[in-house]
């Protein structure tokens, strides 16, 4: 992560809350991060962790077709390319979407309309931001998809969405977020719904254009083999707020928070010896209404013995551990050192 | 795993072929080939992983081997008795002895029960009374699962994701199965969660002494479970192993690209790592490829696999593929 | 899709076929079971045998019931001749026979009161339609306003209220006490304008009912498709509202509308008869209903075909309107 000044993606202090019969919904509660071109971003956390109502937040998206009640309410800072979103007209943020910044999404079946033809969906979100003819819209698009690896894509153009397999969907989706070169891209847990053969193609696909377009990438995931894979940076979100946020191999080699710990300790590896137990989390993630006080992993963090009561009393904050890597725990960071180094 | 003479389940030959139906008047115009000729042995006490991308036939076959689904050919015995054709009425005894987890512990748990009812319903449908009545059997279920059995009166919707799981557990168990075959146990919970339950399978399969067949897509996960696992491609078992041989060296050229397509999560190797690239997608169950099924995406394909169908044979002991040139093994050239 | 268009128009002729056989079989074949002589019926009540006889050889009663039907149906595809002696009466294609009654052939009676009814009924569903759709896209645009809510509150008195009643009320207050509106047909081809005054009312009456489910329909069908994540990649291209609403949401939402539509098409043809009663317009239901209560076979037979064949021929055009809305019906 660069200097704010140079940062093309500057979120600060972002908060995402939702009002609901039962209570206000904290999604997110106070994140920040930047991102620079040609950066990629990988944002890791379980589901309710709020990484994916971070997403269409930066993509001005949660307002939009929303009346009344229910609503979001959104605070503090999203700068793209120094323009402040969260304060700028609708229309404005609207003109952004799909040509600055563009995104993928989970599902490309149940993302792509299933009406039209992909070769229709791509041209239009060409022509929303060029004021194109059908034709040249057509040739873009056509271009796109055979950048994205389709083949024989003048003839696919005009194939609906359900005669493409579950891969070429998802090609085509990245083709629809690229045909108007954003500088930021973000990927919404972008092979979760693929085999793994495919996602390996797709991951492959990703890193390579980004490396062509240059763009800044925010990938969404779950799967900590995903980022490892892409990210040059990680953010760990919990319960709405970033744990912890790093250089991908330092948080891999010498993580800092206990969360970090039991995700890595929870997932089977194929490139470690077998052991004969996992060793999970504890508990579940928490409700977003009634957010544990204090540190929110505290009730399930094993050393919040260890914290001398600050964990379940004082928000911890995010601090500098080593160069850029910072994380937001009670515990000492000499503690956090033996810990880790003693569960490997 | 203990040494028995008798496999607990043989599938010989399993066939499983959906219908289509299609054109003006509707007739049946080909079949999905969901399961293909599968041999499998399920020895006591084991676990035997299911793995394979969608749409091999791994939970068709599932569902097969519980009889959930009438095979079109082939023969699957329990315990030596040849249960391939046998009625719901026939069946009924044996749903004691073989039991299913399901995926979604969303939507396989009826939201209008009480857990206390859910988990007691096996009693109820087998006309079982446990001993010290039912609402103590169940009670003691829950705990065996890690639940509280105070929560006995309470709604799945109350419970989370990974609990929901463990209610659909205590439900297989409650009639003391020698077989659970669970389909996707873990891949609808998140990453934390899911060691939670992968541990209590494992608990469990001490405590009680049972056989596990657990199909998954997760090679990680597999491989963490499984004493022996089958690759499974387009209604075929590819490669049938010991966990350990699997892993270390896949023969099988498909099991090979699967394994180096699983990301790994250490970005220091993410340069250096010799990953196969499959091109093309997964052919069509409906009219899969002659021969080998797997030519039309394998690198070492000759004439050979567009003609000849290999049949899984033993290529070292603890370790059968279905393959004319597989990994690790020098082939004369010809 | 030509296969498809094949496979449904032959669906449409078997389906014609079967709907002549069984209103065949019921209105000629029944009351001979029950005894009732249709020659009898059609000589009047004060006809001796020797006349009857001659009429039902005239008519050909005395021949096979296959007979009959081939003659039927021959005499509807190509015309057929009623012989006796050198008496012959050629009856043109499409030959429905003649009413009993008014001894008048039955098809000039038919095509002079299909469009009648056919205006009613197609009137009232674009109407309906325009209506019932808007409003329930509006109210799910704006869920929980006040808008939306009197507008389900309006549809909640639609769906509930006969037709009888808000037609009753309707006259009462637009045409006797206002003096808008008087409720009359005048065909399309002579004055169009006399033509929509005429039916205006009735069309209200009628849709009304209508448009409360559909706007009930489009509502719910509407919040739901909003919450589609392709909806959210339409937003997320850039894309502007109103046509996030109308290229990507309405067309998705069309497909439960048509669907529902096919199958209200079959009832309308009852609710036309009733609002035809209610606004005494001369109509095939009013002209049904008169022949039911005279025994007129002939022309209830007619009736029911007539109503049977614009039916079968709706859901005809509601089905081909679906594949064209969902590219996947056509292409699977």
């Amino acid at each position: 992560m660069t200097d704010e000044a140079q940062a093309f993606l500057s979120v600060r202090d972002l908060k995402v809350h939702f009002p609901t019969d039962d209570g206000l919904v904290r999604a997110v509660d106070g994140l920040s991060f930047e991102l620079s071109r040609g950066r990629t971003l990988g944002i890791v956390g379980e589901s309710g962790s709020g990484k994916s109502v971070t997403s269409l937040a930066v993509m001005g998206l949660h307002g939009v077709g929303q009346y009344g009640r229910g609503r979001a309410r959104i605070s503090g800072e999203i700068r793209l390319a120094g323009q402040e979103l969260t304060t700028a007209a609708p229309d404005e943020v609207r003109r952004l979407r799909g040509r600055e910044m563009a995104m993928i999404f989970q599902d490309p079946l149940s993302s792509l309309h299933p009406y039209y033809t992909v070769g229709a969906q791509i041209s239009e979100a060409y022509r929303v931001h060029h004021p194109v003819g059908k034709a040249a819209a057509r040739a873009r698009a056509v271009e796109l998809l055979g950048r994205v690896g389709i083949p024989r894509p003048d003839r696919r153009f005009d194939d609906h969405p359900h005669q493409f397999s579950g891969g070429m969907r998802q090609r085509v989706m990245i083709a629809m977020a690229l045909v108007n070169n954003p500088d930021l891209l973000i990927a919404d847990e972008p092979t979760t719904a693929l085999d793994v053969t495919v996602q390996a193609q797709i991951l492959d696909l990703i890193r390579d254009l980004q490396r062509e377009f240059g763009s800044a990438v925010i990938v969404i995931t779950h799967d900590l083999g995903v980022v490892a894979e892409l990210a040059d940076d990680i953010l760990v979100m919990y319960a709405g707020r970033c744990v912890e946020r790093g250089p991908a191999e330092r948080v891999f080699r010498a993580p800092q928070h206990p969360y970090t710990w039991g995700l890595l300790g929870s997932m089977p590896r194929l490139d470690r010896e077998r052991g004969a137990r996992l060793t999970p989390v504890r508990g579940a993630p928490p409700s977003l209404i009634n957010v544990p006080s204090g540190c929110a992993f505290h009730p399930r963090c094993p050393y919040a013995e260890l914290t001398a009561g600050a964990s379940r009393t004082a928000v911890p904050e995010l601090r500098e551990v080593a160069r850029r890597h910072f994380a937001a725990c009670h515990l000492p960071v000499a503690d956090r050192d033996r810990i880790w180094e003693a569960g490997r | 795993m203990t040494t028995a003479t008798e496999p607990l389940l043989r599938a010989t030959g399993l066939v499983k072929h959906f219908p289509l139906a299609k054109g003006l008047l509707r007739r049946a115009h080909g079949a999905v080939q969901a399961v293909d000729g599968v041999d499998l042995d399920v020895w006591p006490g084991e676990t035997l992983g299911l793995v394979g991308e969608s749409g091999c036939g791994k939970s068709t076959l599932g569902r097969l081997l519980t009889r959930l689904l009438e095979p079109t050919g082939g023969s699957v015995e329990f315990a030596g008795r040849d249960i391939t054709h046998l009625g719901t009425a026939a069946m009924r005894p044996l749903r004691r002895d073989v039991q299913m987890i399901f995926q979604d512990p969303y939507s396989s748990l009826n939201p209008r029960h009480t857990v206390g009812t859910i988990v007691g319903a096996p009693y109820r449908l087998q006309g079982v009374k446990p001993t010290g009545g039912t609402r103590r059997a169940v009670q003691e279920l829950l705990e065996l699962v890690g639940l509280n059995p105070e929560h006995y009166n309470r709604y799945p919707h109350e419970f989370s994701g990974g609990q929901r799981q463990r209610i659909g557990i205590a439900r297989a168990l409650a009639l003391k199965p020698r077989l659970v075959v669970a389909d996707e146990p873990v891949s609808a919970l998140d990453v934390s969660i899911q060691a939670q339950v992968v541990n209590l399978l494992a608990d469990l399969q001490s405590g009680l002494g049972l056989t596990y067949v657990i199909i998954a897509h997760d090679l990680s996960v597999i491989r963490h479970v499984s004493d022996r696992v089958a690759v499974m491609y387009l209604g075929r078992v590819v490669e049938l192993a010991d966990q350990s041989a699997l892993y270390a060296h896949p023969a099988h050229p498909y099991t090979r690209a699967l394994l180096s397509a699983v990301p790994v999560p250490d970005p220091t190797r993410r340069h250096h790592r010799d990953r196969i690239l499959l091109t093309g997608d997964v052919p069509s169950p409906i009219a899969p490829p002659p021969g080998c099924r797997f030519h039309t995406r394998c690198w070492k394909a000759t004439d050979l696999c567009a003609t000849q169908e290999p049949p899984l044979r033993e290529l070292r002991p603890g370790q059968r593929v279905a393959c004319h040139f597989p990994e690790g093994v020098e082939v004369s050239k010809e | 899709m030509s296969a498809y268009l094949l496979r449904r128009l032959a669906a449409v002729v078997v389906m014609l076929l079967v709907v002549t056989l069984v209103t065949f079989g019921i209105f000629f074949l029944v009351p001979k079971l029950t005894g009732g002589d249709p020659a009898a019926l059609f000589a009047g009540r004060q006809a001796d045998p020797a006349a009857i006889a001659g009429i039902r050889k005239k008519l050909g009663l005395d021949a096979p019931v296959i007979v009959q039907y081939a003659r039927f149906i021959w005499g509807l595809v190509a015309g057929r001749d009623y012989a006796d002696g050198a008496d012959v009466t050629h009856c043109a294609a499409p030959c429905f026979g003649y009413s009993f009654k008014t001894e008048q052939p039955v098809w000039p009676l038919l095509t002079d009161r299909f469009p009648v009814t056919f205006s009613l009924a197609i009137g009232a569903c674009v109407l309906w339609l325009a209506v019932g759709v808007a409003t329930g896209v509006l109210s799910a645009l704006r869920r929980g306003s006040l808008w939306d809510r009197a507008a389900m509150t309006a549809a909640l008195a639609g769906v509930s209220l006969p037709i009888y009643f808000t037609g009753m009320l309707a006259l009462a207050v637009f045409t006797y006490k206002l003096h808008w509106l008087t409720v009359g047909y005048v065909p399309f081809t002579q004055n169009p304008l006399a033509w929509a005054r005429g039916l205006l009312l009735p069309w209200i009456v009628l849709a009304f009912l209508y448009a409360a489910m559909y706007a009930r329909l489009t509502r719910a069908t509407m919040l739901e498709i909003l919450g589609e994540d392709y909806i959210r990649t339409a937003r997320a291209k850039g894309l502007a509202e109103p046509v996030v609403i109308r290229r990507h949401a309405l067309r998705a939402a069309m497909t439960p509308v048509l669907t529902i539509l096919g199958l209200d098409l079959g009832a309308l043809v009852g609710g036309a008869i009733l609002t035809e009663t209610t606004f005494s317009l001369q109509g095939l239901g009013q002209a049904a209903v008169r022949a039911i209560s005279d025994q007129d076979l002939p022309v209830i037979l007619g009736v029911t075909m007539v109503a049977a064949f614009f039916v079968i021929v709706a859901n005809l055009v509601v089905d081909l309107l679906y594949a064209v809305v969902d590219p996947r019906v056509r292409l699977a």
